[in-house]
């Protein structure tokens, strides 16, 4: 479930209030958005690709609390890492041309 | 004529005002099916609205996940697959649709690389489309239908149907932020509101609760084959990501290490016999080569997303796994498609995607992958269609008088309880208690006769329970009416189930040994509060029968 909006990246933009499919984040005036239906999150990790800034963190525990240290994420360069590995930039799409998808489905059809 | 609830007090059905919009069609949905479908009465020269409960372009069960389509030209690989298809289906698909899938599928994806998505190159400089990425297909696509000029509803709700002289005529529901009535008036509605998984956080499953169902029932619309909903998805156990090719170079083990039986049918179903013994089933990625576990890597980032993040190496650790439901969106059951434009039985109700029933693709088997997938192109490009010409029609007819026609709303459960609306507790324990009957594998994976009746009584208790005291304002009334929804879905499956005394395809009854000949025919339901189950013959002849008395 989302876990971190860091408030040292966040530049409120509230894109992740926009485009949540399950209406999780609550905008706030002058401030960076709340997580305020944490139980609603899908862990979907949509909102960290369409995140500008990487502020976003998205523990893959569908069920689970968990405790996150942003500092240690920020080092370990695991805030953003979704977007990179898409090859996303700022909220836009970007890496579907250069795909490896098709060699599997391809390696797994001619398996049978 | 459907039932007409009277409204006692409760906030939404006594609020007035709100947003009221015009439109020859309304799309509900945001998936694929939706834009798709929003897209095609758009260029039928209709005015579009496409309202989604979510954000078009993140939201449905493809947004955060990877497809193949099927992007096959007529030839010896197409008619490979058709009848690899037939052969699967249990005798329940259908050649013709399967064909006209495909053909409009691959057109469909055509234009989207015409019009721009950057499908990837293969080896001799070709575009590659048989393979959509979640995020920038769905990203584009809400470009697509901004640019045709449709008016998207982001986080707008549909909780029930507008109805007027004996056709649908639109639909109402609430703005999740403000908590604010809206209602779009509409010529035709398209309903591709998804599935159901009961919220068994399958990945991007969760808002799929079942809306398209009840919205459509309470107007009388037919649903077929919801018996096939037992399909469950493989994920790594607390992650979500259900998508089967993580697994493509899995093996799998018990707790003692000992392989997982490789005998008594496919990998699901062992793995749910194992679960069901009081097992932990475990996978390492072991198999294949380092290259080709580069492609997974590379080409499904979501996939690796929680090994990474749990700190487990999944090629040289073996992981505990676990078995979420994918109920009828990768099931097969929904709502009846009875004409090639995709209509309902329902005047000017029309159904796109995962929203109606794909057993003429598939039959009793899973939809997942490439045939969901190209049905949504399919059905939402014809549906889409369909509604344009018929909300064309209704103009013709009514002139001036289309938006002015008194319109009643058909919602009843969850929206307009019989007594006093009990508190958002209530919700949550009745969602807890449908769940218990949909759920769990020794429920729903595999099925006896006893336990369907079971299943059966203990949600005509949740029913009336919810027809009495769901209910609430703002996102309150939209998780109660999410939870009618899903109630009234699990009753539609646990009716079908009954009316099926064999195994087939999903539907694997352990008191009953293989298929039944005799009973090769579909298995129709419809009804809100007394449900009506027949069967229907197939190939898909249903729409040469005479119309049922579907407005009584």
């Amino acid at each position: 479930m989302i876990e971190l909006v860091s408030a040292d990246r966040c530049i409120e933009c509230n894109l992740c209030v926009k485009t949540c499919p399950r209406d999780v984040f609550d905008a706030v005036p002058d401030s960076i958005p709340v997580i305020a239906r944490k139980e609603d999150c899908q862990t979907c990790f949509m909102c960290e690709l369409y995140c500008p800034v990487d502020a976003l963190f998205v523990a893959p525990h569908a069920d689970l609390d968990v405790k996150v240290d942003e500092e240690h994420l920020s080092e370990s360069e695991l805030l953003g890492s979704y977007v990179r590995n898409m090859g996303w930039r700022k909220g836009k799409a970007g890496g579907t041309d250069k795909d490896p998808t098709r060699l599997l489905r391809i390696r797994n059809a001619n398996a049978g | 004529m459907p039932v007409i609830h009277d409204a006692p007090s409760t906030t939404y059905a006594n609020e007035s005002g709100g947003l009221v919009l015009h439109a020859d069609v309304l799309v509900i949905g945001g998936g694929p099916a939706a834009t798709w479908a929003a897209l095609s009465a758009a260029r039928s020269g209709a005015k579009v609205v496409l309202a989604d409960k979510g954000y078009c372009g993140t939201s449905g069960a493809t947004a955060p996940s990877n497809t193949g389509a099927w992007y096959l030209p007529a030839g010896a690989a197409r008619d490979a697959e058709v009848n690899k298809r037939l052969e699967k289906s249990a005798g329940l698909a259908d050649r013709r649709w399967i064909i006209r899938t495909m053909e409009e599928a691959l057109r469909g994806l055509d234009e989207l690389g015409g019009d721009g998505y950057p499908f990837p190159f293969d080896e001799d400089g070709r575009p590659y489309r048989a393979n959509l990425r979640g995020p920038d297909y769905m990203h584009h696509q809400r470009r697509r239908v901004k640019r045709a000029g449709v008016t998207i509803l982001d986080h707008h709700p549909a909780l029930e149907l507008l109805w007027a002289d004996g056709v649908v005529a639109g639909a109402a529901g609430v703005e999740l932020r403000s908590g604010e009535r809206w209602q779009v008036r509409a010529g035709a509605v398209v309903i591709a509101a998804g599935g159901c998984t009961f919220l068994s956080r399958a990945l991007g499953c969760d808002g799929n609760t079942g809306d398209s169902y009840l919205l459509a029932a309470e107007a009388g619309a037919r649903l077929s084959g919801m018996e096939f909903s037992a399909q469950y998805g493989l994920s790594a156990e607390h992650a979500t990501v259900t998508k089967g090719l993580t697994f493509t170079f899995a093996s799998f083990y018990l707790e003692d290490g000992s392989p997982l039986p490789s005998e008594g049918g496919d990998r699901s179903t062992r793995i749910a016999r194992a679960m069901i013994a009081g097992h932990k089933v475990y996978a390492l990625m072991n198999k294949g080569e380092a290259h080709e576990h580069d492609w997974l890597v590379r080409g499904q980032p979501n996939c690796f997303l929680p090994f990474e993040r749990i700190g487990i190496d999944p090629f040289k650790e073996r992981f505990p796994v676990t078995l979420r439901s994918e109920g009828t969106v990768r099931g097969t059951g929904g709502l009846d498609v009875v004409s090639d434009d995709c209509a309902s039985n329902v005047p000017g109700l029309y159904v796109a995607g995962d929203a109606a029933s794909r057993e003429k693709l598939v039959g009793a088997i899973s939809g997942g992958g490439s045939p969901n997938a190209s049905w949504a192109i399919a059905s939402g490009v014809w549906s889409g269609r369909g509604a344009a010409q018929f909300a064309a029609r209704q103009a013709g007819a009514l002139g001036d008088r289309l938006h002015t026609r008194d319109v009643r709303a058909l919602g009843g459960a969850g929206i307009r309880p019989n007594k006093q609306p009990a508190s958002i507790n209530f919700t949550r324990e009745l969602i807890a208690a449908v769940q218990d009957e949909t759920l769990p594998l020794d429920v729903n994976f595999f099925r006896t006769g006893e336990r369907i009746a079971l299943s059966r009584a203990q949600l005509d208790g949740i029913w009336a329970a919810a027809r009495d005291h769901l209910g609430g304002s703002g996102r309150e009334l939209v998780r109660a009416r999410e939870a009618a929804s899903m109630a009234a879905t699990a009753r539609l499956i646990w009716a079908s189930a009954a009316a099926r005394d064999e195994s087939r395809g999903l539907h694997r009854r352990v008191d009953r040994d293989g298929s039944d000949p005799a009973q090769t025919q579909h298995i129709h339901s419809r009804g809100v509060d007394d449900l009506h189950v027949t069967n229907a013959p197939t190939p898909h002849t249903a729409r040469d029968l005479p119309e049922e008395a579907l407005i009584s």
